[in-house]
């Protein structure tokens, strides 16, 4: 009976939901292989999770020092390696995260197993693992599979799975010191920075005019602006209007922008790559108007105009006007 | 500072009907415009503000067919010193082998830094680039929004969630993988191409870089791909535009939005 590994992540003391979301997966896969299920925390002294997520998992091993406080993804490469090592698990899953995609693919060269990145679910298939990831950004599925191998890696989108609940594990703590003679890391982790407060708060509104590259140039931003204005809501856009300076960071829904939940989310011009609708999962009802009938935002929207954005605003404006 | 840059031609799939070719494995791509990805013009760019600013050479390299060429003459017009060309033939490519691949020819290329985007437009691993890392042993970090070197080291800002940034230090020689934003990429004009033909661009056929059979045998492969299930998705509203119009603020109003 082989281990699944979940590579628990955690920010200052607090889980990270993809752990939840991981244990969830993990714990419907050692169902169906017999497997049993560890969680794997890499972090500083007596992280305050770790008694929870003995309710989940069969094991939780605790590698914790100091220096492993701040993230590092060398240390946790170097770690894991020899978890593996030591271990045998069979599936080992990571978050596709920032940091989840700064040691993952290493890890997997340094083991040797087979890694599927940015997973939305995971498949056995007579006996196999077999993963599904999304490719040209959500407009198709593709089911892939390992080459054979004494363990894989995966790491799972955020979002892909439900939260895990508080299960009836009674899982055992193994506590581990961090090995004396891990190698030099190369980073050394200075401070988080977070993003300054803007002049609104996209978070606050209850009504987002949503623009992304289909606004197609700097100069049509402000015919978008006018039409937030005119319906007294708010103006936000996608990552790419963010990149090319046209609107300020604090516009940004997304990943790595804002979470957001308005009662109504207009979005002009938008595709729904996943980095942007996990941002808008909280919206009460999404209008989605893109020229593209295949564009994968009309999978989260409720309602879809499969028309050119400008005419959209303009015939808008127009009755507004009235 | 001598910087090497991976980059790769990707298919422009908004506003397009994919096709399934038979076999199930890729979408038909002979009716698709083809332009860099999208991250790895914004690595490039970060490439030639850095030589810009602190000297060396920038080298830009691919693994693709002789069409893919054009996106190493735009690295070329934008400021890049030279071009290598992997020809891969008919090898079936995942991240692993073109990581194995590129680290091989890299090796013989004089580097402080690595860069390469954090993804790629298409098959949206987010793999290749510190998978690179680990075989070439260079220190690394991924989606990264800002590089200050000073001396061998660099400050560096790392994007996380939410609006939060990471800040580290990394030692030199090291690999990033480049976020986009980072900069503005500059524009490339067709004179600027043309320009840019006399730098030299080097063709390399992969058998010529002595990687073994399991160097060049990928570690995952697809199965099939597949449309998302019909099923999902959003209540057109049809119509000319004046209709949909009068839905959309009748709706906005139904859920209680004042306008
Ligand atoms: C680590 C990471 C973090 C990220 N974080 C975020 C994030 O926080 N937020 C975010 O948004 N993205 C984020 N991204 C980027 C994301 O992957 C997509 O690249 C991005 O969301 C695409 O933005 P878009 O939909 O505006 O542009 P595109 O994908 O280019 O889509 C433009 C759409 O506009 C349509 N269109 C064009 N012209 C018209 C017209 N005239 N009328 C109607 N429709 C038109 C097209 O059909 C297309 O569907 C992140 C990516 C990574 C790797």
């Amino acid at each position: 009976m082989g281990e699944i590994f979940v590579v628990v992540e955690h920010r200052d003391g607090e889980l990270r939901e993809i752990t939840q979301q991981m244990l969830w997966k993990a714990n419907e896969l050692c169902q169906s292989l017999s497997n049993t299920l560890t969680a794997v925390i890499i972090g500083g002294k007596d992280e305050p999770f770790i008694q929870e997520l003995t309710e989940r998992a069969d094991r939780v091993i605790v590698v914790e020092d100091e220096r492993l406080k701040d993230f590092n993804g060398d240390y946790y490469k170097e770690i894991l390696y020899r978890l593996i090592q030591e271990r045998h698990p069979l599936l080992t899953m990571i978050g596709h995260t920032p940091w989840g995609m700064d040691f993952g693919p290493p890890l997997s060269i340094k083991t040797g197993f087979p890694i599927a990145t940015d997973c939305v679910d995971i498949l056995v298939e007579d006996g196999r693992l077999k993963a599904v990831r999304q490719i040209y950004t959500g407009k198709l599925f593709s089911k892939v599979s390992f080459k054979e191998s004494d363990g894989y890696l995966i790491t799972v989108r955020s979002g892909a799975f439900p939260p895990d609940k508080a299960g009836e594990h009674k899982g055992e703590v193994i506590k581990q010191e961090m090995p004396a003679d891990l190698p030099e890391v190369g980073k050394e982790f200075i401070a988080f920075e977070e993003a300054a407060a803007g002049e609104v708060d996209i978070t606050q509104a209850d009504l987002l005019v949503s623009i992304g590259r289909g606004i197609g140039e700097e100069d049509n931003v402000a015919i978008a602006k006018e039409l937030a204005d005119m319906m007294g809501g708010v103006l936000s856009c996608s990552r790419p209007v963010v990149d090319k300076n046209w609107l300020p960071k604090y516009h940004q829904v997304g990943t790595s922008g804002k979470s957001v939940k308005p009662k109504v989310y207009l979005a002009l011009g938008i595709s729904g790559a996943f980095q942007h609708v996990a941002g808008i999962s909280g919206a009460g009802t999404i209008i989605a108007v893109n020229k593209d009938k295949k564009a994968p935002i009309f999978r989260v929207a409720d309602y879809g105009v499969v028309d050119d954005l400008f005419k959209i605003v303009d015939a808008l404006k127009e009755r507004l006007a009235a | 500072m001598d910087i090497v840059v991976c980059v790769k031609r990707v298919p422009l799939t908004q506003e397009v009907d994919l096709e399934i070719d038979p076999q199930k494995k890729e979408v038909r791509k002979d009716m698709l415009a083809y332009s860099i990805n999208e991250w790895d013009n914004y690595a490039i760019e970060e490439a030639v503000l850095l030589k810009e600013k602190f000297g060396g050479d920038v080298t830009a390299v691919t693994v693709g067919v002789e069409d893919d060429e054009e996106v190493l003459r735009r690295c070329l017009a934008m400021g890049a010193d030279r071009a290598i060309r992997v020809e891969p033939g008919d090898l079936s490519l995942d991240p692993f082998v073109i990581s194995r691949i590129l680290a091989e020819v890299i090796k013989g290329v004089k580097h402080d830094l690595v860069l390469t985007g954090v993804q790629a437009d298409d098959v949206n691993d987010g793999a290749v680039g510190t998978m690179l890392a680990e075989h070439l042993g260079l220190n690394h970090a991924a989606v990264v929004t800002r590089v200050e070197p000073e001396g061998n080291e660099a400050t560096i800002h790392i994007e996380l969630e939410g609006g939060t940034d990471e800040v580290s230090k990394i030692k030199f020689p090291a690999l990033l993988s480049i976020q986009t934003g980072i900069n503005e990429p500059r524009y490339v004009s067709i004179m600027g191409i043309r320009k840019a033909a006399k730098k030299e661009l080097k063709v390399v056929k992969v058998e010529e870089l002595g990687l073994s059979e399991d160097d060049l045998t990928p570690w995952v492969s697809v199965d099939e791909v597949f449309l998302p299930p019909e099923t999902e998705g959003a209540e057109i509203i049809e119509g000319d535009p004046g209709t949909v119009a009068e839905e959309i603020l009748r709706i906005i109003k139904e859920k209680g939005v004042s306008t």
